[in-house]
């Protein structure tokens, strides 16, 4: 489904990518783990087309197509959904506009019918339900005074409502306290454990994972995969450190 | 009076960012008064459309406000090479003046508010919010003076300026001036100018929006700032649309 293939990238001028091969078939939850600095959040700007993050060599192929070839808003109608480890505040643009537009957006671009506000609202109260988020916060703007967890949680709404075939996840787990990372990670697998859907989930720690149960686990290091495997992996690296594992390597 | 009034220079202060060149003798001189009774409240639009302009448009009006009078004034300036809308309003004791403008333009055009409000009696208040947004070589400005007069306490004067800039070229001005002769009143003024936030437009492509339809969303929201004194949706809608559409034809 997600084929990368001996990328390079380099941010301003950095090379910060150095050879990163990864597959993830349909069907599949693929958690990234690696330290501070290894290019976890380059990863996944680079799949999403953040300029500024500039391809050097090698590939991606997204269900069959050249994924560097597309502009970001291409990227989310081919069905690419990229989850921020910083949601973005849009001071004066309501949620349920934003996220109306955005849904339309891609549905006219996949030849679909776009949903009437009806529709829409009736969809985004189902998905506000499944992630504890009160509708109310949709009737804000855009993450607009929404503490960490809230902006999570409306990340997964918003994964929820755009409904994509792939979500790459770049700590979303990040300033959850435990009952919001056990709502978050129940909303992964309810939106996205689909034997057609894939996830690359990006994460720093193990917690996650015991919720969302990954197929396979990579350690990125220094720009590339240095070593992947099954879900044992995660607990070997929470009970050892990526040091000792990445030596073992 | 000799019937032709000398035309204006960019060395008077009200005029320096002007297009005064595109300026004829007969655009000036046109000021219409208008005059808000005690108690009474008065609500004026002022639009300046592709439909209805042409190449130099000049809107001068004069307000007087009683006691415990109001008065708001919301306007669209989207069309002209050079348009100009000026306003300048006299408050009664308790009166209250409301100010929302948008300047949207493109190519070399010129487009601005100027106004002058004096708080001529103690407890008035007033309240302007203008934003600006050009691209191409256009210029938007906002020229407001705010005078309150040695009687005049308890003023509570403000005064707000944003511009946005979506291309290199574009510009806008604001120059603020405050003439303030009490000593008890609260005077507020702030000007900023900036571009449109890149993170956002990255966020909002992420999620499936193309870059048109982005910028369209941020500038609605930050043109929406000077409507959010107008409590009537319905027109609320008709000036934005009026802003955005000016946008569209850029786009």
């Amino acid at each position: 489904m997600l084929k990368i293939d001996n990328l390079t990238a380099e941010v301003g001028g950095t090379q910060i990518l150095d050879g990163l091969s990864l597959e993830v078939p349909a069907g599949e939850v693929h958690a990234i783990m690696g330290p501070n600095g290894a290019g976890k959040s380059t990863l996944s700007y680079v799949l999403g087309g953040r300029p500024g993050y500039e391809v050097t060599g090698g590939s991606v192929t997204f269900r069959g197509q050249d994924l560097l070839d597309m502009e970001p808003h291409e990227r989310a109608a081919a069905g690419l959904f990229l989850g921020f480890q910083y949601p973005v505040e849009i001071p004066g643009v309501s949620n349920v506009q934003f996220l109306r537009e955005a849904l339309n957006s891609q549905l006219k671009s996949r030849g679909e019918e776009p949903l009437t506000g009806g529709e829409f609202l009736k969809l985004a109260k189902e998905k506000a339900a499944l992630l504890k988020l009160d509708m109310d916060m949709l009737k804000r703007h855009v993450n607009v005074g929404f503490s960490g967890g809230e902006k999570k949680r409306a990340e997964m709404v918003q994964m929820g409502i755009l409904d994509p075939a792939f979500a790459v996840l770049d700590e979303t787990d990040s300033g959850l306290d435990i009952d919001a990372l056990r709502v978050v990670g129940e909303g992964i697998n309810a939106i996205m454990r689909n034997p057609a859907k894939g996830v690359l989930l990006i994460t720093h720690y193990q917690r996650l994972l015991e919720v969302v149960k990954p197929d396979r686990v990579s350690i990125l290091s220094k720009g590339r995969i240095v070593r992947t495997g099954g879900p044992e992996l995660a607990q070997q690296l929470e009970s050892e450190g990526y040091d000792a594992v990445m030596e073992a390597a | 009076m000799s019937g032709t009034l000398d035309l204006p220079t960019r060395k008077d202060e009200a005029w320096r960012y002007a297009a005064v060149e595109k300026l004829r003798a007969d655009d000036l001189g046109k000021w219409r008064q208008l005059d808000v009774a005690a108690g009474e409240s008065v609500r004026e639009l002022v639009v300046i459309s592709d439909e209805d302009s042409g190449e130099t448009e000049l809107v001068q009006l004069r307000v007087n406000l009683g006691e415990n009078a109001r008065c708001e004034i919301f306007g669209v300036i989207a069309s002209g090479e050079y348009a100009r809308v000026e306003v300048e309003a006299t408050l009664g004791k308790g009166a209250h003046f409301e100010m929302g403008g948008i300047t949207v333009g493109g190519r070399d055009t010129v487009r601005e508010f100027v106004t002058h409000v004096i708080h001529a009696e103690p407890d008035g208040t007033s309240n302007q919010t203008v934003r600006s947004v050009h691209w191409g070589k256009g210029t938007g400005n906002f020229l407001g003076s705010i005078d309150v007069v040695r009687n005049a306490q308890k003023t509570d004067a403000a005064q707000d300026f944003k511009g946005l800039l979506l291309e290199k070229g574009a510009s806008v001005n604001a120059v603020p001036q405050l003439e303030i002769f009490a000593d008890d009143v609260k005077c507020a003024h702030g000007a900023t100018v900036g571009q449109l936030d890149e993170s956002a437009r990255f966020y909002m492509a992420a999620r499936g929006l193309s870059p048109d339809l982005s910028r369209r969303l941020l500038v609605q929201a930050f043109i929406g700032d000077a409507l959010v004194g107008l409590d009537d949706e319905k027109t609320q809608e008709r000036l934005m649309q009026i802003a955005l559409d000016k946008l569209d034809k850029h786009l």
